[in-house]
C-alpha cells in the first residue's frame, strides 16, 4: 500500500528531503481497487464495493445529523454513574476489614474502573464526544484511570490500529509483538508459550498496554527515537505514580484509619486485576477470534474508501448479548460498527447494527458476531492453535 | 450586545480558572487523573477545574423578543466594570455555543446580561433560560468602561446597543450625585425599547440622567453623517465625552464626525457586528497561522494540515484521512470545507480536523 505509506511516513518530520511541491488529497480513492481484494470480498465488483461505501457514509451522516441534546445527556449520566460508584467503592474499602464492605467495595469499583476505561474513557479519547465542545468530555483534555498516559494510547490506538486494522506488519495490535495470534504472523519456537503468555497479561492488562505504548521495537527498529521514549517514559512515570498513589497507597492509608489497610490494599488490587480481565476479555474479542480476517501490506496497496470499509469489517467480531453486555464492554461488542465509525458516539452503535449486518448480508460479507463465551472461547482456540507451527512448517525448513 | 468580533477557542478558557487550593490539590491524590472538582460537580454543578461555569438565578422578559437573565457565577469570575461583556457559553442540541454579551447590571454586582431575541444562540437564551440553569462563562473583559474622572456623558445606542451603557447608567445615577448624563437612544418603536420604564424612572429622580429617545419607525435613522439631529438633539454633544454603541454604520459615521470636529478623543465606541470574512467562497483561501505568525494562500485541493506543514507551522497530525482526531486545530475565524462531505462550516472555538479539510475563504487557525 505505497500509498497510504507515504502518508503515514509524511507525519515524521524530515529535514533532509525537501517538501514535495504537491500532495495528494488526503483522502481515500473512491474509484479502484486493492492489489488483492480479500478472499471473503473477492466476489464483489469495484462498483458494489463503491456502491456499499456510499451507503455506509449515508449510515454515517444519518447518525451525525441526529446528534443532539439527547446524546449529549447520555455520556453525562454515565459519568455521573460511574463517579459516584467509584465514590462509593472507595468509600466501602474504608471498612474493608468487614467482608461485605470489602464486597461491595470491590464490586462497585471494578464497575466504575471498567465503566471508566470502556463506555466513556476509550470512547471519550477517541473523540466521539467531541462535538458538544465541552471541555470536560474532550479527546484533547481527557486522561483516563488506566496507567498508560492518554497521549500514547492515541497514538497507538486512533493512528495506527484503526488505520491499518489487521494489517500484519502495520497494526501492532495484531498479537500485542507478544501473541501469534495470525497465520500470517511467522511461527517462532517461543510461541509455543502463545496461550502461557495470554493467561499472564489478562489480570495484568494495563501493564501489557502501558509497555506496548512505548513502541520499544519501534525504538529498536530506529523509527523512534531514544529523546522520544525518554518523554514517553517520564509521561508514564508520572501516570503510574499517581495511579499507585491513589489505589495503592492513600486509599488504604485512608483505611487505616479503620484498622482496614491490608484489606483495603488487597480490594483495590483485586478491582484493578478484575478490570484487567474484563478488558482484556473484551479487547481481544475485537478482532481475534476465528473469522477475522488479517491482511498483508501487499494485499490493500491501492485500497479504496469501499475496500477500508470492507476491511474493518471482516477484520473485526461483535459480541451479542444484552443491553448490559454492550454497556459493560464500552459498546466494543459492536466492534465491526466501531471500526466502520470510530468517532460515532457508542451509545448509538446499537441503532446502526442492524443496518450495517443488513449491508454484510447483502453484499454476501461475513459478520462475525456470538455470545460473549463463544467469542472469547473462539480466540482461546485460536491462541492454543496458532501455538503451534503452521503444518509443513518443519518440512519446508 | 449580540456578538462581538473577538473570539476564543474553549481551549484557551483554563488560564482564567482559580488556583487550586492546597486542599484541593490534596483531594486529588484520591481522585487522579481526574480532579476533585469533576467529583464536586456531583453535588455543585458549578464545580470545575475546566470551565467557569454560572447559575441562572431570575429571567425576567423584558419586552416580546428579550429577557433579561441574571446568573451567579462560580469561582474564577471576577466583578465587571460597567460596560463590559463576558462570553456566555450555551448547550444548543447538545453542542455547545458562544456569543460574547454585555452585562447590564452596575459596575460590581452579580451579573445579568439581556438579551434580545436574534440569531439561533440569543433565541435559544431568551426562549429556553430558566432559574437553575447553568451557564458557560468566560470572565468579563472589554474597554469600554466609564472614565475615571467624572465629567458631562453623551451615549448615543441603537437597539441592544443599549446594554452595555445601562449598566454605566445604573453604576452612576444615584450613586454619583455629580452624575451628567444625556442618553440617545434609537429603537423602532417605543414600546420595543429596551428598559423603557426604569430609564423613565431614573431620568423622574433628577440625579442627572436625560433620556432621549429616537424612534426610528418615525423619524427614521439618526443621520450622524453631519452634525444637524445631533445639534437638535443634544446642543452641547462637543462639550462631552461620548460613548456610541450601535450597528457599524453608526459607528463608522460617528467616527468621522469626531474626527471632523476634532474631537475623536472624546469618542469612545463599541462594535458588536461580527466580522465577516470578505471572500468566503470554496476555492480555498488564505490561511493564518495565528501563533506560528505564518500565514500562505492555500488552493482548494489542499488540506489545511497539508498548508501549515508546507510553510513550517508544527502542526498536530495522525491518521491524515479524517479518522483520529490527532489533527484537531482551533478555528478562530473563516469557513473551512470538509473534504468528505463537501459542507463549508465555521463555527467560532470549534477544532476543525485539519487533515481533511481546507480553506473555504480566508481561514485563521489558533495555532
Amino acid at each position: 500500500m505505497t500509498a497510504t505509506a507515504q502518508r503515514l511516513d509524511a507525519t515524521v518530520p524530515d529535514a533532509k528531503t525537501a517538501t514535495p511541491a504537491r500532495r495528494r488529497r488526503a483522502i481515500l480513492p473512491t474509484e479502484g481497487h486493492p492489489s488483492v481484494r480479500p478472499p471473503a470480498a473477492a466476489h464483489l465488483s469495484d462498483e458494489q464495493v463503491a456502491t456499499m461505501a456510499v451507503e455506509l457514509d449515508a449510515i454515517r451522516d444519518g447518525i451525525l445529523a441526529s446528534r443532539g441534546s439527547h446524546d449529549a445527556a447520555y455520556i453525562r449520566r454515565v459519568i455521573k454513574t460511574q463517579r459516584t460508584l467509584e465514590l462509593a467503592g472507595r468509600a466501602s474499602l474504608v471498612f474493608a476489614s468487614f467482608p461485605p464492605a470489602w464486597i461491595a467495595g470491590v464490586g462497585m469499583l471494578s464497575v466504575a474502573k471498567i465503566i471508566e476505561n470502556m463506555e466513556i474513557g476509550h470512547n471519550v479519547l477517541h473523540g466521539q464526544w467531541d462535538w458538544m465542545r465541552d471541555p470536560d468530555i474532550h479527546s484533547t483534555t481527557w486522561e483516563w484511570d488506566f496507567v498508560t498516559p492518554a497521549a500514547s494510547w492515541k497514538h497507538t490506538h486512533n493512528d495506527l490500529h484503526h488505520v491499518w486494522t489487521n494489517v500484519v506488519g502495520k497494526d501492532r495490535d495484531v498479537g500485542y509483538n507478544i501473541l501469534r495470534i495470525s497465520e500470517d504472523q511467522v511461527w517462532r519456537p517461543w510461541n509455543l508459550g502463545n496461550p502461557l503468555y495470554n493467561a499472564l497479561l489478562a489480570p495484568i492488562f494495563e501493564w501489557g498496554i502501558a509497555v506496548y505504548d512505548l513502541e520499544l521495537d519501534e525504538v529498536a527498529a530506529g523509527n523512534k527515537t531514544k529523546t522520544e521514549l525518554r518523554r514517553d517514559l517520564r509521561a508514564m512515570g508520572k501516570k503510574v505514580a499517581r495511579q499507585f498513589g491513589k489505589d495503592y497507597l492513600a486509599t488504604p492509608l485512608v483505611a487505616a484509619l479503620t484498622g482496614s489497610f491490608v484489606p483495603a490494599l488487597v480490594g483495590t488490587l483485586t478491582a484493578n486485576a478484575i478490570r484487567n480481565v474484563w478488558a482484556h476479555a473484551v479487547i481481544f474479542c475485537g478482532h481475534f477470534p476465528e473469522g477475522a480476517d488479517t491482511f498483508t501490506e501487499d494485499m490493500i496497496d491501492g485500497e479504496t474508501r469501499g475496500d477500508w470499509y470492507v476491511r474493518q469489517m471482516i477484520g473485526s467480531a461483535n459480541i451479542s448479548g444484552s443491553k448490559a453486555i454492550h454497556f459493560m464492554t464500552g459498546n466494543l461488542s459492536h466492534q465491526i460498527e466501531h471500526h466502520l465509525f470510530p468517532d460515532l458516539p457508542s451509545n448509538r452503535y446499537a441503532e446502526v447494527a442492524p443496518q450495517v449486518r443488513e449491508i454484510c448480508s447483502r453484499y454476501g460479507l461475513p459478520y462475525n458476531t456470538g455470545p460473549m463465551w463463544k467469542q472469547v472461547g473462539s480466540t482461546w482456540g485460536k491462541i492454543f492453535r496458532l501455538a503451534l507451527p503452521p503444518k509443513g512448517h518443519f518440512a519446508k525448513a | 450586545m449580540p456578538e462581538v468580533e473577538i473570539r476564543r477557542p474553549f481551549c484557551c478558557e483554563y488560564r482564567y480558572m482559580a488556583r487550586f487550593s492546597p486542599l484541593t490539590r490534596m483531594a486529588q491524590v484520591f481522585t487522579t487523573p481526574h480532579s476533585p472538582e469533576d467529583f464536586l460537580r456531583l453535588v455543585n454543578p458549578l464545580s470545575s477545574s475546566r470551565q467557569l461555569r454560572g447559575i441562572v438565578t431570575e429571567v425576567i422578559p423584558e419586552t416580546e423578543d428579550s429577557a433579561t437573565i441574571r446568573f451567579h457565577p462560580g469561582r474564577g469570575w471576577h466583578a465587571h466594570e460597567a460596560g463590559q461583556w463576558a462570553r456566555i457559553g450555551v448547550e444548543i442540541d447538545g453542542v455547545r455555543q458562544w456569543r460574547s454579551y454585555s452585562l447590564t447590571t452596575a459596575g460590581g454586582e452579580d451579573p445579568a446580561i439581556t438579551v434580545t431575541a436574534i440569531g439561533a444562540i440569543s433565541e435559544a437564551l431568551v426562549r429556553n433560560t430558566k432559574p437553575g440553569d447553568v451557564l458557560f462563562l468566560a470572565p468579563p473583559q472589554g474597554d469600554f468602561v466609564l472614565p475615571e474622572h467624572p465629567r458631562p456623558l453623551l451615549m448615543i445606542t441603537a437597539g441592544s446597543g443599549l446594554t452595555p451603557v445601562m449598566s454605566m447608567i445604573r453604576t452612576l445615577v444615584r450613586r454619583r450625585a455629580d452624575a451628567d448624563v444625556q442618553l440617545l437612544h434609537s429603537s423602532r418603536t417605543l414600546d420595543g425599547s429596551l428598559f423603557r420604564d426604569e430609564l423613565q424612572e431614573l431620568a423622574d429622580l433628577d440625579h442627572g440622567l436625560t433620556v432621549k429617545h429616537w424612534i426610528t419607525s418615525e423619524q427614521g435613522r439618526i443621520d450622524l453623517s453631519g452634525t444637524k439631529d445631533l445639534d437638535a438633539a443634544v446642543p452641547d454633544w462637543r462639550e462631552r465625552a461620548t460613548y456610541v454603541c450601535g450597528p457599524t454604520e453608526m459607528i463608522n459615521e460617528a467616527e468621522a464626525l469626531w474626527k471632523a470636529a476634532a474631537r475623536e478623543h472624546q469618542l469612545v465606541i463599541e462594535r458588536f457586528a461580527p466580522v465577516i470574512l470578505p471572500g468566503a467562497g470554496g476555492a480555498g483561501g488564505h490561511v493564518t497561522f495565528e501563533k506560528s505568525d505564518k500565514e500562505v494562500d492555500a488552493d482548494g485541493d489542499t488540506t489545511l494540515l497539508e498548508a501549515g506543514e508546507d510553510v513550517g507551522v508544527v502542526m498536530p497530525s495522525g491518521c491524515r484521512m479524517g479518522i483520529c482526531q490527532s489533527c484537531l486545530v482551533p478555528l478562530v475565524a473563516g469557513q473551512v470545507r470538509d473534504l468528505r462531505t463537501g459542507e463549508v462550516h465555521g463555527e467560532e472555538g470549534q477544532l476543525v480536523q485539519t487533515c481533511v479539510s481546507t480553506a473555504a475563504g480566508p481561514v485563521h487557525l489558533d495555532v
